[in-house]
């Protein structure tokens, strides 16, 4: 794979432009470029401002407890971490999850989901997709969307909406809930919630049929963007069911190469330990993954939509599959490697997460039925979940006294740390090099990041105008140029 | 001898021997509090039942009723004072809500919500207080405690084992175990004795229960503290 442009030879006479924040994104992350005196992109990097630390104080903390407080990390996607953790715990307490509890766990999940890939792709992504990269930056935003395109904003605000509503009913709360703990669910699904969320669903699903089309026009209008903006190659990891179906809650682990040939496949998600490694590199707080296998140069990888579409054999469930199959008829015979395509493959995903809820709710075991069981206790367990943004690991050690002990937690975006890193050098190449820079330009960038959905912190999230300055100086250190967006 | 006296200006009849709160409570009138609990005698260390007569801030559960007295306890004035003693409490501890198995059912959590303690106001201290976890059925984690000792009360006086007590003084002042160890697993605790349900906040807690019961199917969760205190007697 392509490291070029990570490390420049001769950094300190070159000219420093930095991004930051990188906005639309959850988190707080900023991007660097080196560059020469003729304008040539020499180094870029996407870094990891933010350093949370929640491993070493989940540590000496009961095991009870970890489900609810690691879904602090969040406040978008919290559910993952809440039911990666309640997986782990499963397996630390020996116990196989009850029909009912599994079925409403599933049903926090695809809500979660559904509610985070809306929230992405219409309040995040559509204004640079809808009006372009170098739109006026005033409107491109989901107010401008909203007075432009009213219908795709209302329709992209209910289908949130609703997302929320389904993880109320099953956890508690929209944001932060209680609902799973270790072993099952502490409750049912009501009957007035599944009534009221059934009354609505007809439209969810219709309205994520919409969204797909939408990404597909958006394909089709301008071809040369879509399929070659930030382009390269790489493997893709995600969990797959036995049968090879997309499971978004549970499964084992499948690697492909870029040439999508199965590398490794049905591992199980307590042995992840014996595929993945972990690189430290010393400008990013942020870890490099790789497959052991084929080391850190080599063997990096993509999670999230556009790996999980490509990765699983068929989706289960008719709309979503359909959707799948001209995804993949799309890239004739190659995978699909456009990073603007996770937004389209993201869409698959919400048509499948709402047939997935329609489904489940005329499931009666959500209603009534055991919600915890028995098991026989052991000391350690590995929680692995598709998170929206992608493959979501939670692992943990448990003493006798049933304090945690161990806590090593790798979330989505920091697998796909070195691909946004890739995409951030590609844009750079092809949109920057030796080019004066604009704020249209320097989006570029962000767009490319934007694509994979990152939670740079995996905190709350506030969405609403973040302030940008970039500075250029010259090699020098004087500022030659500003661009300020407050 | 009994009598009357005037409650935020409503008379209030007492009987011989009844405290200001005893007699409140008995007439239908709620007075926050911590370390009082209607199964044992006053204790006057929270002062969060602080109400105003004669011009003076007392303790109601330890003082007296006299006749013709003329109480102040629900005023801007006393519930300030009231919410200045919770934040106090709040950064002398650790006390982290969002992720506490007590939430919900917590009077330390719950009286903030009922006086509209919105900030901490004052610098946390954020001690450093491990948990005990050495007892098989019950876990102790100190960082909640309030120093209420109603736990040391129930263990010395109900349980008659005096497993708690507090040491040091002032600002170091904290919760210790009367073991050579001080570990809980070294004392003849049971998860059944009355030290066990003592608690009005998140320190002793029942091992592998934690989230059973949904936030927001808690005691305090429906109804405001002053109403349940009223309705179960607490």
């Amino acid at each position: 794979m392509d490291s070029s442009l990570e490390t420049a030879a001769d950094r300190e006479h070159l000219r420093r432009v930095v991004i930051d924040p990188v906005s639309r994104v959850e988190g707080h992350g900023k991007v660097t470029l080196l560059l020469d005196e003729d304008d040539h992109v020499r180094e870029a990097r996407l870094h990891i401002v933010e350093f949370r630390g929640f491993e070493v104080f989940i540590q000496g903390r009961p095991y009870w407890e970890v489900p609810v407080m690691v879904q602090r990390l969040c406040g978008i996607c919290p559910v993952s971490h809440h039911l990666a953790a309640s997986k782990a715990m499963d397996r630390v307490l020996g116990i196989p999850v009850t029909r009912s509890a599994e079925k409403l766990r599933r049903l926090m999940h695809y809500g979660q989901i559904l509610q985070s890939h809306a929230l992405h792709f219409f309040h995040l992504s559509s204004p640079d997709l809808l009006f372009g990269f170098e739109s006026e930056v005033g409107k491109r935003n989901i107010v401008g969307v909203a007075a432009a395109y009213p219908e795709v904003a209302r329709q992209g605000v209910l289908l949130r909406k609703f997302g929320q509503e389904v993880i109320r009913a099953t956890a508690g709360k929209r944001i932060h809930g209680t609902g799973s703990v270790p072993g099952g669910m502490n409750r049912h699904l009501a009957v007035e919630d599944r009534d009221a969320l059934r009354a609505e669903i007809d439209h969810m699903v219709e309205w994520s049929r919409a969204a797909v089309e939408l990404v597909k026009r958006l394909h089709r209008a301008d071809p040369a963007l879509y399929d070659e903006f930030g382009r390269f190659r790489a493997n893709v990891m995600s969990l797959v069911r036995a049968d090879g179906a997309m499971d978004l809650y549970h499964g084992a682990l499948r690697f492909r190469d870029a040439d999508g040939k199965i590398l490794v496949d049905k591992v199980p998600d307590q042995s992840y330990r014996s595929l993945i490694r972990e690189q430290v590199k010393p400008w990013s707080y942020m870890k490099f993954p790789y497959l052991q296998q084929l080391g850190p140069d080599e063997g990096w990888y993509q999670v999230g939509p556009l790996a999980r579409v490509q990765n699983c054999d068929f989706i289960p469930t008719p709309l979503a599959e359909a959707e799948r199959r001209e995804f993949i008829d799309h890239g004739r015979g190659e995978p699909v490697r456009a990073t603007l395509a996770y937004h389209w493959a993201r869409m698959i995903e919400m048509l499948h997460a709402a047939e997935t809820i329609r489904d489940l709710l005329g499931d009666g075991d959500l209603l009534e039925g055991a919600l915890l069981a028995d098991g026989e206790r052991g000391n350690e367990g590995v929680g692995i979940i598709e998170a929206p943004r992608g493959t979501l690991i939670h692992h943990y050690q448990v003493g006798d006294d049933d304090l945690v002990t161990m806590c090593n937690l790798i979330v989505s975006t920091t697998h796909n740390n070195q691909a946004m890193n890739t995409a951030v050098r590609e844009v750079a190449r092809r949109y920057l090099d030796g080019r004066k820079l604009t704020e249209g330009l320097l989006n570029h960038i962000e767009v490319a990041i934007r694509a994979y959905d990152p939670c740079l912190s995996c905190a709350t999230h506030a969405l609403g105008k973040m302030p940008l300055m970039l500075e250029l100086a010259d090699a020098g250190g004087e500022v030659v140029d500003r661009v300020v967006r407050d | 001898m009994g009598g009357k006296f005037l409650f935020d200006g409503r008379p209030v009849p007492f009987e011989e021997g009844q405290t200001i709160l005893q007699a409140a409570r008995a007439a239908g009138h709620y007075i926050p509090h911590l370390c009082w609990h209607p199964d044992f005698p006053p204790h006057g260390s929270c002062k969060l039942c602080i109400v105003k007569v004669g011009g003076r801030h007392v303790s109601s559960c330890a003082l007296p009723a006299r006749d013709g007295m003329e109480v102040e306890s629900n005023t801007p004035e006393i519930n300030g004072e009231r919410r200045a003693l919770l934040q106090m409490l709040f950064v002398e501890g650790n006390h982290f809500c969002p992720s506490c198995e007590k939430s919900g059912n917590c009077q330390l959590q719950a009286l903030a919500y009922e006086l509209d303690m919105s900030s901490a106001r004052f610098a946390h201290f954020y001690p450093d207080r491990p948990v005990d976890a050495s007892h098989p059925d019950v876990l102790l984690d100190f960082n909640r405690c309030i120093f209420c000792e109603l736990c040391v009360r129930a263990s010395r006086d109900v349980d008659h084992k005096g497993v708690f007590a507090l040491t040091d003084r002032g600002i170091r002042k904290h919760l210790v175990v009367n073991a050579e160890s001080g570990r809980l697993a070294d004392t003849d605790f049971a998860v059944s004795d009355r030290a066990a349900d003592i608690c009005p906040v998140g320190v002793i807690l029942h091992k592998r229960v934690g989230f059973a019961l949904p936030i927001g199917e808690r005691k305090y969760d429906e109804a405001s503290i002053c109403t349940v205190a009223m309705e179960k007697g607490e």
